[in-house]
């Protein structure tokens, strides 16, 4: 298995990482599991993936996107819809105006139509950036109105998931998204058109619950840590230590519950392939 | 009972160990009442109980969360909290319904759904989601009931219904109170500032649409008078019945998919 070869790397040379000190600022990312100094460019030009351990970085929804559409084919959903802040907490708002001054991106999932080697999708992908990927009214309206586009246009539906879960800060209105998804998904399923649900890192809770454990065809990207509870509500419950390996990709395999562990830079390919033997 | 009890006063009523639990409305609500096991896959769920019922002449499914109601059988209850096998238990007898036109009740009183490594194993998520997936298109009523304690997608796993009714002092959210300050606080303690916050009383859930309709408690609470609390329930079920039994099939269905397609608060820039 993978990840014993990244055990088995996971120390590094130390005088390797800290004979450098003139590291600059921004050109160079430490990968996290192997512990390794990169040169961002060159992760980058490897699909964010670490050359040396094979660790997948996190993906914005921006980068993600490139990686799966053709070139100037991706049309984002002009949705313009902000929430209410249903439970009223200042808190939230400031939060979220960080966010997107920072990052730029408004919301938690990014939802148009593009091609896949010429083939015309409904995608969504979310992203981990914004409140660790939670979803609250925006999200869960955006991948209801993307499942109705592909409906209506007839198309195939691609979800990239990373999430925390529901979104708090909306407190019951944010569950209710589950119930708002996951019924859009039996409605395309009504409609017989194929659905692939791709999970990256981390998927949790009610994404993990809804949607995203709804596609016909389930894909994962390696190692990446998948599961409905967090593993230290698990530990605390049951008093037990977890195995290592526990709710990962592989273990989800393993157990039944996807259908594929993608590597990343075929990604693409296989949904492709995936879309012809579905027509 | 007096309308100022706080939202936390509401959370320590649902959880007292004399608040009824749904074999009790059970019990007083149907004529008949016969419990069926198991889900045909793995095991048989001892947190959701589900069977077969009769009430003034129409033959119902019915699918409840069941806490103990002592300290034995909440161990052996699971304290409520399904697994896996719960939800697909009660979606094999929900397709069960649907084949034989046999409207459904459920009953949902829960903290949530079981997190542990066999539940991890055998797809939790999975089994909430498809639940869900699958009571959205089912072509018989559904009558949901929140009786206690109605907490995150373990809760609302059964609540996919036409008309979603609600105890005056039950609770429904997105997660029990110490879940929510633990994860937005990092402070489990500041639970009773996370109840009043989270909107999760009856009242805010009329508010906010989330819940069709309110059933009023006897003075004090459904325990003081489980009799009574039973009446009234059935009185709303039956008139909530009544509301649905002549509604087409695609109506329904497509009734139930606007009613949460319209669940979310946001407005156009
Ligand atoms: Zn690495």
């Amino acid at each position: 298995m993978v990840i014993d070869k990244i055990k088995k790397r996971e120390e590094p040379e130390e005088d390797k990482k800290y004979s450098k000190p003139d590291i600059p600022v921004g050109k160079w990312i430490k990968c996290e599991k192997c512990k390794e100094i990169l040169y961002k460019e060159i992760v980058r030009e490897n699909y964010s993936v670490c050359p040396n351990c094979g660790n997948h970085f996190r993906l914005s929804s921006r980068r993600r996107i490139a990686q799966i559409i053709d070139e100037g084919t991706f049309e984002e959903f002009k949705l313009n819809i902000e929430t209410v802040n249903p439970l009223g907490m200042d808190s939230y708002i400031k939060k979220m105006e960080t966010i997107r001054e920072k990052t730029g991106i408004d919301e938690a999932v990014k939802c148009g139509t593009g091609n896949i080697n010429g083939e015309k999708v409904v995608i969504c992908v979310m992203d981990g950036n914004f409140l660790m990927g939670s979803m609250g009214s925006v999200v869960g309206e955006k991948i209801t109105y993307s499942i109705e586009k592909a409906i209506e246009l007839k198309l195939p539906l691609i979800i990239f998931s990373v999430s925390g879960g529901a979104r708090m800060q909306e407190g019951i209105i944010s569950l209710m998204q589950m119930a708002k998804t996951s019924a859009a998904i039996a409605k395309l399923d009504e409609a017989g058109l194929l659905y692939i649900s791709v999970l990256t890192d981390p998927t949790y809770g009610g994404v993990t619950a809804s949607f995203a454990s709804l596609g016909d065809i389930i894909l994962a990207e390696p190692h990446a840590m998948i599961g409905f509870a967090g593993r230290r509500v698990i530990e605390q419950t049951i008093k037990q230590e977890l195995p290592e390996e526990f709710q990962t990709s592989e273990f989800l395999l393993e157990h039944g519950f996807i259908d594929k562990v993608v590597e990343r830079k075929d990604m693409k390919d296989t949904i492709h392939k995936l879309l012809l033997l579905n027509k | 009972m007096p309308n100022n009890l706080t939202a936390w006063d509401r959370v320590q009523i649902v959880r007292a160990q004399d608040r009824p639990t749904a074999l009790d409305y059970i019990d007083n609500i149907f004529d008949e009442f016969i419990e069926l096991h198991g889900d045909r896959k793995f095991s048989d769920d001892k947190a959701t109980v589900c069977g077969l019922a009769r009430l003034e002449n129409t033959n119902f499914t019915v699918i409840a969360q069941q806490k103990g109601r002592n300290t034995k059988e909440n161990i052996e209850r699971n304290f409520g909290m399904p697994k896996p096998e719960g939800y697909r238990k009660s979606f094999r007898f929900m397709k069960q319904a649907e084949k034989f036109n046999r409207p459904i009740i459920t009953f949902i009183d829960t903290k949530g759904a079981y997190p542990g490594l066999g539940a991890e194993e055998r797809g939790q998520g999975e089994a909430i989601a498809s639940s869900m997936f699958e009571m959205s298109r089912l072509k018989v009523p559904i009558i949901v009931v929140v009786i206690g304690e109605g907490s995150s997608g373990g809760a609302l796993a059964i609540g996919v219904g036409d008309k979603i009714l609600m105890l005056e002092n039950a609770i429904y959210s997105i997660l029990s109170p110490e879940g929510y300050a633990s994860i937005l606080w990092k402070d489990s303690g500041r639970a009773k500032e996370a109840a009043e916050v989270m909107k999760m009383t009856a009242k805010d859930l009329l508010d906010l649409k989330v819940i069709d309709k309110i059933i009023k408690e006897p003075k004090g609470g459904a325990q003081e008078d489980v009799k009574k609390m039973s009446e009234e329930i059935k009185k709303e079920i039956v008139s909530s019945y009544l509301s649905l039994k002549d509604i087409d099939e695609d109506t329904l269905v497509a009734s139930r998919y606007e009613k949460f397609r319209n669940m979310g608060e946001y407005i156009r820039k």
